[in-house]
C-alpha cells in the first residue's frame, strides 16, 4: 500500500447507502469487471465515465448504510476508488472494503472541508488529509489489525496462508 | 457485563471481554443467501476446501426465489452443487422463504447463538436472545474455512419503551419513532437492547419486527432478554439445547434512552431515508399506487392476518395494487388455514410466493418511474423497490392494508374493528 494516496475527490452526502452505491437490480452479476460497470448508478449513472484510477471518494455521515453486499465495495474498488473519507462509515461496508483492501478513513466534518474535484491527498500512517491548499484536517488513525489487512492486499490472502499454515 | 458479552466471551473462549476488544468467536450458524455467489468464490480462492462443519452452514434461495433471470438460475445451481458437495443439509430452497422467518420457524434461532448471514437484517435474531449479525461475502466465507470470525466488542445502547400501545399501533410504528428520534447512524458499530413494560404487550412476531429494525439505526446487533413470551415461542420450536445469558445489575450502558409510547401514533418513514419519520397525519391523502405487505420486517402471519381483518368482505381501490409476499412456506401455511389468503384475494390482492421478492427492488413488484408505494419492508432508499424516482413510504400491516384499501394514505385505526 502507498504511503500517501492521491487522487481527485468525488463528494456526496450523507447516508449514501449501497442500493445507490450498486441497485440491488444488478447484484445478480459476480464478477468484478462486470459489477464495475454500476458503480454509484444510483446517485449519477455517469460516475464510471468520470472516474479515474486512485481518486478520492469523500463523503458525510454513515456512508454504505443498509444491505450487506460485497457489490459496494467491490465496485468502488474496481473502478479504481484509492481511498474513501467519511465522516462515518456503516459497520458492514466498513468490513467488506477493508477485507478487499480498499483503504476507509473516518475523518469528522471532512465533507464541508473537501470540495468537489480537489485534487485530496491523505497520509495513510498519519491520517493527515490535504488539498491544493495544504493540509485540512486528521482522519482517525487505522487499527492496527486494518493496517495489517490492507498491506497483505486484503483478509484472502492472509486467510490463504492461515489455513496453509494449519495443514 | 452484559449479557451479550457473556454471550460473546463464551464463544471466544475467555472469561470476560471489554467494550472495544478484538475476539475471534466460533460461529453457531452460518447463513449464505443466493444473492452472494462471491462467497462460494472467496471460499476457494482462500485455498479451502471443505466448509467447517457442514451442519452449521445454512444456505437460503430467498432473494431470488424463484429465479426470474437466467443469471439468478445460474447462481442457484452452483449453489445447489456446493451444498450438496459439501454435504450441506440445510439447503433451504426456493420453496422456504426469507432467512430470518426461516431460521425462527425451524427453531433454529435460539438464546446465546451466535447467528451469522450475509444479510444485514440478521439483527432479527436478538429477538430471541442469539447475537445475530449481518456481514458481507468475504467475511461468511471466512466462516466456512475457519469456522470463525472477528468481532469487536460493541458498545452497548438500551432502549426502553414505556406503556401500553393504542389500538392501531406496532411494533413498527415504535421502532420507526425511534429511528426518526435517534437518526440513521445512530448506533452504527453498537449493539441495542431493547427494554421497557412495552415488551409484555409485543408478541414474538412484534419484536422481531423491533429488532430486524435496529439494522437500520446501524446497529450491529440487538438483544431482548428472554422472558416467558420469549419462553413459549423457544419451547414450541426450538430442540436444540441453549443457554440464556443474564445482564450483571451493575452493567453501565453507553446510552440509555426511554420512549413512552402510550399515546404515540402511527408513524410513517417518508422517502427517502428511514429516519425520515413523521405522525402518519402529515401523510394523509397522498395516492398509493401499490402497497406491498412482505419482507423479514412486515411478512409475517400476524401481519397478513391484521390486512386481513382490515379488508374483509371490502375491494381494494382499483387504482392501487396490493402485493402480499408471505416471510416464509410457514407463514404462507398458516395464513391460508386462517383464512387470510381467501379474504385478502377475494379483496383484490396479489399474493407472491415466500421470498425478499420486490423489498430490494430486483422482481415481483418492482416500482416504476414516479410511482408510490406503502409499504411493511424496511427501506426506502432511492430506487430500493425499482425506480430511482419511486416513493416508498415505510409504515405498519394496518397503514399498508388500509391504504390499499382506500388508494391513498390513511390512518388505520379507522379502518380497524
Amino acid at each position: 500500500m502507498k504511503p500517501i494516496l492521491m487522487g481527485k475527490a468525488f463528494l456526496f452526502g450523507n447516508n449514501i447507502d449501497t442500493d445507490q452505491i450498486y441497485p440491488g437490480r444488478f447484484v445478480e452479476l459476480t464478477d468484478a469487471k462486470d459489477i464495475a460497470q454500476y458503480a454509484m448508478h444510483g446517485v449519477d449513472p455517469e460516475f464510471i465515465t468520470k472516474v479515474r484510477d486512485g481518486d478520492i471518494i469523500v463523503a458525510g455521515t454513515n456512508f454504505g448504510c443498509g444491505s450487506s453486499r460485497e457489490h459496494a465495495a467491490i465496485t468502488l474498488k474496481e473502478v479504481g476508488i484509492g481511498a474513501i473519507i467519511a465522516e462515518s462509515f456503516a459497520r458492514i461496508f466498513y468490513r467488506n472494503a477493508i477485507n478487499l483492501g480498499l483503504p476507509l478513513f473516518i475523518c469528522p466534518h471532512i465533507s464541508t472541508l473537501i470540495q468537489h474535484n480537489d485534487r485530496v491527498s491523505i497520509d495513510v500512517f498519519t491520517g493527515v488529509i490535504s488539498n491544493a491548499s495544504g493540509p485540512l484536517a486528521k482522519a482517525e488513525p487505522l487499527s492496527e489489525y486494518v493496517v495489517h489487512i490492507l498491506e497483505s492486499g486484503g483478509i484472502k490472502p492472509l486467510v490463504k496462508q492461515q489455513l496453509e499454515e494449519r495443514s | 457485563m452484559h449479557a451479550i458479552e457473556k454471550l460473546l466471551a463464551k464463544k471466544a473462549g475467555k472469561a470476560s471481554v471489554q467494550t472495544g476488544e478484538i475476539i475471534n468467536c466460533e460461529i453457531d450458524m452460518a447463513g449464505i443467501n443466493d444473492l452472494y455467489l462471491q462467497t462460494i468464490r472467496s471460499f476457494f480462492e482462500m485455498g479451502a476446501t471443505r466448509v467447517f462443519n457442514p451442519h452449521k452452514v445454512i444456505m437460503f434461495m430467498d432473494h431470488y426465489a424463484p429465479a426470474s433471470t437466467i443469471t439468478q438460475a445460474q447462481n442457484q445451481k452452483q449453489f445447489r452443487e456446493f451444498c450438496w458437495e459439501q454435504g450441506i443439509d440445510l439447503l433451504m430452497d426456493i420453496d422456504q422463504g426469507v432467512c430470518h422467518q426461516v431460521l425462527a420457524d425451524k427453531g433454529l434461532a435460539y438464546p446465546g447463538e451466535i447467528v451469522v448471514i450475509t444479510d444485514s437484517h440478521t439483527t432479527t435474531h436478538g429477538a430471541f436472545g442469539a447475537f445475530g449479525t449481518g456481514v458481507g461475502a468475504t467475511d461468511l466465507a471466512i466462516i466456512l474455512a475457519t469456522g470463525k470470525l472477528w468481532f469487536r466488542v460493541p458498545e452497548i445502547i438500551k432502549i426502553n419503551f414505556e406503556g401500553i400501545p393504542q389500538k392501531g399501533v406496532y411494533a413498527k410504528d415504535m421502532i420507526l419513532y425511534a429511528i426518526g428520534k435517534l437518526g440513521a447512524d445512530y448506533a452504527v458499530y453498537k449493539a441495542i437492547e431493547f427494554g421497557g413494560s412495552t415488551l409484555q404487550h409485543l408478541c414474538v412476531s412484534e419484536r422481531m419486527a423491533m429488532c430486524n429494525m435496529s439494522t437500520e439505526m446501524g446497529a450491529k446487533a440487538s438483544y431482548i432478554q428472554p422472558d416467558a413470551i420469549t419462553m413459549a415461542f423457544l419451547n414450541e420450536k426450538v430442540t436444540h439445547p441453549y443457554e440464556i445469558y443474564q445482564t450483571d445489575a451493575n452493567f453501565c450502558y453507553v446510552d440509555e434512552i426511554t420512549f413512552d409510547i402510550s399515546h404515540l401514533t402511527p408513524q410513517l418513514s417518508a422517502p427517502s431515508s428511514v429516519d425520515n419519520v413523521d405522525d402518519i397525519s402529515k401523510y394523509i391523502g397522498i395516492a398509493i399506487d401499490q402497497a406491498y405487505l412482505g419482507s423479514c420486517t412486515g411478512g409475517r402471519a400476524e401481519d397478513i392476518g391484521i390486512a386481513a381483518a382490515i379488508l374483509e368482505g371490502k375491494k381494494i381501490s382499483s387504482r392501487t395494487r396490493f402485493v402480499i409476499v408471505p416471510a416464509s412456506k410457514g407463514v404462507l401455511l398458516e395464513a391460508m388455514e386462517k383464512g387470510y389468503v381467501k379474504t385478502l384475494m377475494e379483496a383484490g390482492a396479489t399474493f407472491v410466493t415466500p421470498g425478499c421478492a420486490a423489498c430490494l427492488g430486483t422482481h415481483e413488484g418492482m416500482l416504476a418511474s414516479g410511482e408510490t408505494c406503502i409499504t411493511t419492508a424496511n427501506r426506502n432508499f432511492p430506487g430500493r423497490m425499482g425506480h430511482v424516482s419511486a416513493q416508498i413510504f415505510l409504515g405498519s400491516p394496518a397503514a399498508v392494508a388500509a391504504s390499499a384499501l382506500m388508494g391513498k394514505i390513511v390512518d388505520p385505526r379507522d379502518y380497524l374493528k
